[in-house]
């Protein structure tokens, strides 16, 4: 038998059907894989070794007793650590809640299950989902499976390091300003944001609760779409979940067809701040979508250069406010009970412990946005600036079906590079911010390498609200003629990890 | 710091200042689950047992809206003769306390769902209109034990153990704007204002109102200027004052304690008070500091509530009438004078009289209770009468055994005495007093022989032609039988006996 | 030109219950001073008539049914408290009353 781990989740689907193999192999093997490699990767916070063959010998069990399953049946997948797993450690690559087991499912993660869905794990990520690189998880960096000096992305560097060290085939990521996208960028991998409200938030430990998006990530657009079609749609217990069916992800992923497809690309993604290597390979597959059929225009969206400033306004209130239930009183780490210090100090001594130096200075500043007297001219402000950005939006999905930028600026920084200046690494997030801001759906797809750098270039597609099929459309259509191009897809141009026994 | 201030004494007080008011009240609803989960909203349940991730403010959770939430907020908007919002949105209230799991609570601030409203409360005959400044949903709080103090009392505890059973149940808190009435009458409007509230939450049937259960709360502003002034004085907020003797009492008290402090010289400090039940007093809790910025905002995990017009107007065919429609109704159908109906209306007695007869008890017998045997033991107790245990039934009850003749007026009362000290039912209260009237007839001819043998003279008179001098005979009876026999009994018995 | 004062950022800093040290109060308040110079360009476009938006998609009157589902059980509900007596969250001792 060939490396399971090399597998597509589409292709261990169909050797599981086959009986060729079983959901405890294919699990074993990557646990193995895990073993072997995350020593250098550290993509995983927790291995649920047990949890994940248990999972899976279940579900060989139902499959051998003839019962139907879904497509995804068996196939391992590593989550985020956002997602609350009943009985599994889930910190938020916070210090403040290490040990934690959440007592119920969110609704992610009860839709894997449902699916027959092997979760192997917990993988890491900026403390709080607060960071582009996965330096700020409480703890230690994730290293990129491309150059392991090099940072994943972030928030979710973890799943997407996963991914790309073949550690598992399918991850949950969240994206808040780009935490799905930026780092399937960096480490060229399909991450796709759903339509804000497409998937459930239940369960997800909240960053920014108007922004924050679960959605997949794959090494192909098939895969992402598979998962895509397990997790998302309606869920009663998420108020802002939107009440529709779940658009055609699978469907558009299979046909990949953009011919007659409007196209626009959006002028201010790109020029001065660019790395020139990024903005060839996204000009070619620019190129290369005209030549399968699409009409390509420039399109303007001319507020797009305050989606930071808004987002930066926005995200740190809501968050110092869905931090605040980090207190120490219910669950998590608590500091300085000492029977003399009372519940307030317990309080401050717990959150400036357990708190890293990113999310402090978020809660700061959402802090101070909020405060009386600056209200209106920050979060009321911000909040102006989100309905210009979802009318840029409007009016350019009137000339276009779809609109397409660089997912990044750059490519993967090394680590430590820009931890001690916040601003140039909030700058990474400038192509995703308007799309969670506007609640639209966008995905990036890996187009090549960057020639200075030879680390992987992602390509930024967004689509309106509930046209989440329209991202696979492309994606699809751009995956199958690279593809042709390199004779492979481009994970496989990905070195070898040094293998640890 | 509980240091008792000074009181002038409030006459004196009153021909110096005059008081103006606002009162914030919160109301429990009775709805089945709680205002943004499933759990159930029974009152002293085993600590715990009534939270889930959303209500316990676990990392993940996300709320919704309950219906019947909402749909209750509206009923009390429109009883109040408020505006309905046509869109409004919930709020997040920012502040850390160990009891409010998420540290904010959702709450409505600029946006609330009903506003702009009135009602009036009559006392002492008079009217007087109490503008509402707004009608908001929010959720309560859980409930901390403080343990290793005096007395629970938060201050010297050692630490505090908290419930969340509570936290979550849907609230909705109602405003009043400033309320400036006559000095002398401003603690009574306040008192018959929570208590018209408490009587319209029945009738619409939203909430139980158990003010002993905590379902419906009160805070109280009080400030006073100097009489003739049309500035406002600053003002404290006293919290959680709990009954309606206690929003009488505790007004009154902050206007006695202000006044003394501004009589002499002094500033008003602009704080949050507690009131003490037991002392009469109100004491300082927390200074108004930068420390009370909320930081509201949008709350982002909810979407906004757009009540249709349909839905508003389907909801007010469903209020009963208005208050002071209704009191006039109801003064005719009970056959009440002006001065009967005042009395009910002050003593907060219309909603127990009106389910009393509605258990087939007559209107008068009804008030003769409530507003006698029952209004005594309350004043007594220091209760209101929704507190003493006995409800509408226990009274029909009683009253139904006197109707029967198995119970006096005299006796009845002493039935209501052992309702109100939790003796039991009607029935055991009777046994175990021995209060049943002797119904018995050769034990009611045995006393009249007895009486009639001793009272020869009177037996002469009755003789000669003077009936009505066998009352004294029936006297003796009564006395003989301790009371315990029907009157009229004893004096069919004792007419055949002699003939009349 | 946007700036916030050491004290400013003390006084934050107690309003969101973290306890700062005098060297990290030192580092955030012009890392904070720097973020608001960037984050306030906000205030250079969006006029008064444009309408603020606090969600991202127009959703309203998302109700649920009064109805009971089943709660955790207290051990469930306790299962990550730091401390626990009587089946109630132990706290430390609480200073002020409620706001
Ligand atoms: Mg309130
Ligand atoms: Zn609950």
């Amino acid at each position: 038998m060939s490396d399971l781990t090399r597998k597509t989740a589409a292709e261990l689907s169909e050797l599981m059907a086959s009986g060729e193999t079983s959901s405890v192999e294919i699990t074993q093997a990557h646990l193995d894989r895990i073993t072997a490699t995350d020593t250098a990767v550290h993509a995983f916070l927790h291995v649920d070794t047990d949890g994940a063959l248990a999972q899976a010998a279940d579900v060989d069990k139902r499959r051998a007793a003839g019962e139907k399953l879904g497509p995804l049946a068996g196939v391992p997948l590593a989550l985020k650590d956002v997602l609350t797993q009943d009985g599994v450690p889930t910190t938020a690559g916070s210090r403040i809640l290490e040990g934690w087991k959440p007592p119920y499912d969110s609704t992610v993660v009860k839709r894997l299950k449902a699916a027959g869905i092997v979760i192997l794990g917990k993988t890491n990520m900026d403390e709080f989902a607060m960071g582009s690189s996965t330096e700020n998880s409480a703890y230690g960096p994730t290293h990129n499976p491309w150059d392991l000096a090099r940072i994943p992305g972030g928030s979710g560097g973890g799943s997407s390091a996963a991914i790309s060290a073949y550690q598992a085939p399918l991850a949950i990521g969240t994206d808040t300003g780009g935490s799905i996208r930026q780092p399937a960028a960096f480490t060229g991998t399909v991450g796709v944001k759903p339509t804000y409200g497409g998937t459930s938030r239940y369960g997800l430990i909240a960053l920014a609760s108007s922004l924050d998006t679960p959605g997949p990530c794959a090494r192909t657009t098939l895969d992402a779409a598979l998962l895509h079609e397990v997790i998302a749609g309606h869920d009663p217990m998420d108020s802002t979940s939107i009440d529709q069916p779940v658009p055609p992800v699978v469907e558009a992923a299979r046909r990949g067809d953009v011919n007659g497809l409007r196209i626009g690309v959006v002028k201010e993604l790109g020029g001065e701040g660019y790395q020139p290597g990024v903005e060839a390979r996204f000009h070619e597959a620019v190129e290369l979508l005209t030549k399968l059929g699409a009409e390509v225009v420039e399109v303007s969206c001319p507020h797009f250069q305050y989606a930071l400033p808004a987002y930066y306004l926005i995200l740190p209130s809501e968050a110092s406010s869905n931090l605040a239930k980090f207190d120490a009183m219910r669950f998590g780490l608590r500091v300085g009970d000492d029977g003399e210090n009372d519940a307030e100090q317990v309080m401050r001594l717990t959150r400036e412990a357990g708190f890293g130096a990113e999310v402090k200075r978020r809660i700061m500043l959402g802090t101070h946005a909020l405060s009386s007297g600056y209200y209106d001219a920050y979060y009321g402000q911000a909040q102006k600036v989100r309905t210009l950005i979802a009318r840029d939006f409007t009016r350019a999905y009137e000339q276009v079906d779809v609109l397409v930028s660089p997912a990044t600026p750059t490519t993967a920084f090394a680590i430590g590079d820009r931890v001690n200046d916040p601003i140039a690494m909030y700058k990474n997030d400038l192509c995703t911010i308007p799309s969670n801001l506007a609640g639209n759906a966008a995905a990036s797809f890996p187009v090549g390498l960057a020639d200075e750098d030879g680390l992987p270039v992602g390509f930024h597609v967004m689509a309106p609200v509930m046209r989440d099929d329209l991202l696979y459309q492309v994606g699809a259509a751009l995956e199958s003629a690279l593809a042709d191009q390199w004779g492979g897809v481009l994970m496989s141009k990905a070195p070898e990890l040094e293998v640890t026994r | 710091m509980t240091v008792v201030a000074d009181v002038l004494p409030i006459d004196d007080a009153l021909a110096q200042y005059d008081p103006v008011m606002g009162l914030e009240v919160h109301v429990e609803l009775n709805t089945k689950s709680k205002m943004f989960c499933g759990c159930p909203t029974e009152f002293g349940a085993e600590p715990n047992t009534q939270t889930c991730p959303v209500c316990l403010g676990l990392p993940g959770a996300l709320p919704v809206v309950n219906a019947v939430g909402v749909e209750s907020a509206i009923k009390i908007g429109l009883a109040l003769n408020c505006e309905i919002a046509e869109w409004c949105r919930f709020a997040r209230k920012n502040y850390f306390y160990p009891d409010m799991p998420k540290n904010f609570q959702t709450s409505q601030y600029d946006e609330p769902i009903a506003f702009n409203g009135w009602t009036d409360v009559v006392v002492d005959g008079e009217t007087y209109r109490i503008e509402i400044e707004r009608a908001h949903m929010e959720e309560d709080t859980g409930k901390s034990l403080h343990v290793g103090g005096a007395t629970g009392r938060i201050h010297g505890a050692s630490h505090s153990l908290v419930d969340y059973n509570r936290a979550g149940i849907p609230l909705i808190e109602i405003v009043t704007k400033t309320i400036e009435v006559p000095g002398e009458k401003a603690a009574a409007v306040a008192r018959a204002l929570v208590s018209q509230l408490r009587d319209l939450l029945l009738s619409i049937g939203v909430s139980d109102v158990r003010m002993d259960q905590g379902s419906l709360r009160c805070d109280a502003n009080v400030s006073l200027k100097p009489k003739g002034s049309t500035t406002l004085g600053t003002r404290t907020e006293t919290k959680n004052v709990n009954s309606f003797r206690s929003v009488e009492r505790a007004i009154t008290y902050e206007i006695t304690r202000q006044a003394a402090i501004l009589s002499s010289g002094g500033k008003i400090l602009q704080e949050t008070r507690h009131w003490h039940e037991d002392t009469g007093i109100t004491t300082s809790g927390r200074e108004k500091s930068d420390a009370d910025d909320y930081r509201y905002f949008p709350e982002p995990d909810l979407v906004p509530i757009a009540p249709s017009r349909e839905w508003v107007e389907s909801l007010r065919a469903t209020l009963p009438e208005a208050p002071s429609l209704r009191r006039a109704r109801l003064q005719t159908e009970w056959g009440f004078t002006d001065l009967e109906m005042r009395d009910v209306i002050n003593g907060g007695a219309v909603e127990y009289i009106v389910r009393t007869v509605e258990l087939g008890v007559d209107a008068a017998a009804a008030k003769k209770w409530w507003l006698g045997e029952l209004a005594r033991a309350a004043n007594e107790s220091g209760k209101d009468l929704g507190d003493l245990g006995v409800g509408p039934a226990e009274v029909a009850e009683v009253q139904k055994l006197v109707d029967e003749g198995a119970l006096n007026d005299k006796l009845a009362r002493q039935v209501f005495d052992g309702l109100v000290k939790g003796e039991g039912t009607p029935a055991e209260i009777m046994a175990a007093r021995g209060l049943a009237l002797v119904s018995d007839d050769s034990a009611l001819i045995e006393a009249i022989d007895r009486a009639i043998a001793a009272n020869p003279d009177v037996v002469e008179k009755v003789n000669s032609g003077k009936p009505a001098a066998a009352g004294a005979l029936i006297g003796a009876v009564m006395k003989d039988m301790r009371g315990q026999a029907d009157a009229a009994k004893v004096r069919e018995l004792l007419n055949t006996k002699l003939g009349i | 030109m946007p700036s916030i004062t050491r004290e400013e950022v003390a006084h934050l800093a107690r309003l969101a219950r973290i306890e700062l040290s005098d060297d990290e109060l030192d580092h955030l308040a012009p890392q904070l001073d720097q973020i608001i110079g960037l984050v306030a360009q906000v205030s250079d476009v969006a006029a008064e008539d444009i309408p603020p938006t606090s969600h991202a998609l127009p959703l309203s009157n998302v109700m649920r049914k009064d109805e009971n589902v089943p709660c955790l059980t207290p051990e469930q509900a306790l299962s990550g408290a730091p401390a626990a007596e009587d089946q109630r969250f132990r706290v430390p001792r609480i200073l002020s009353e409620e706001a």
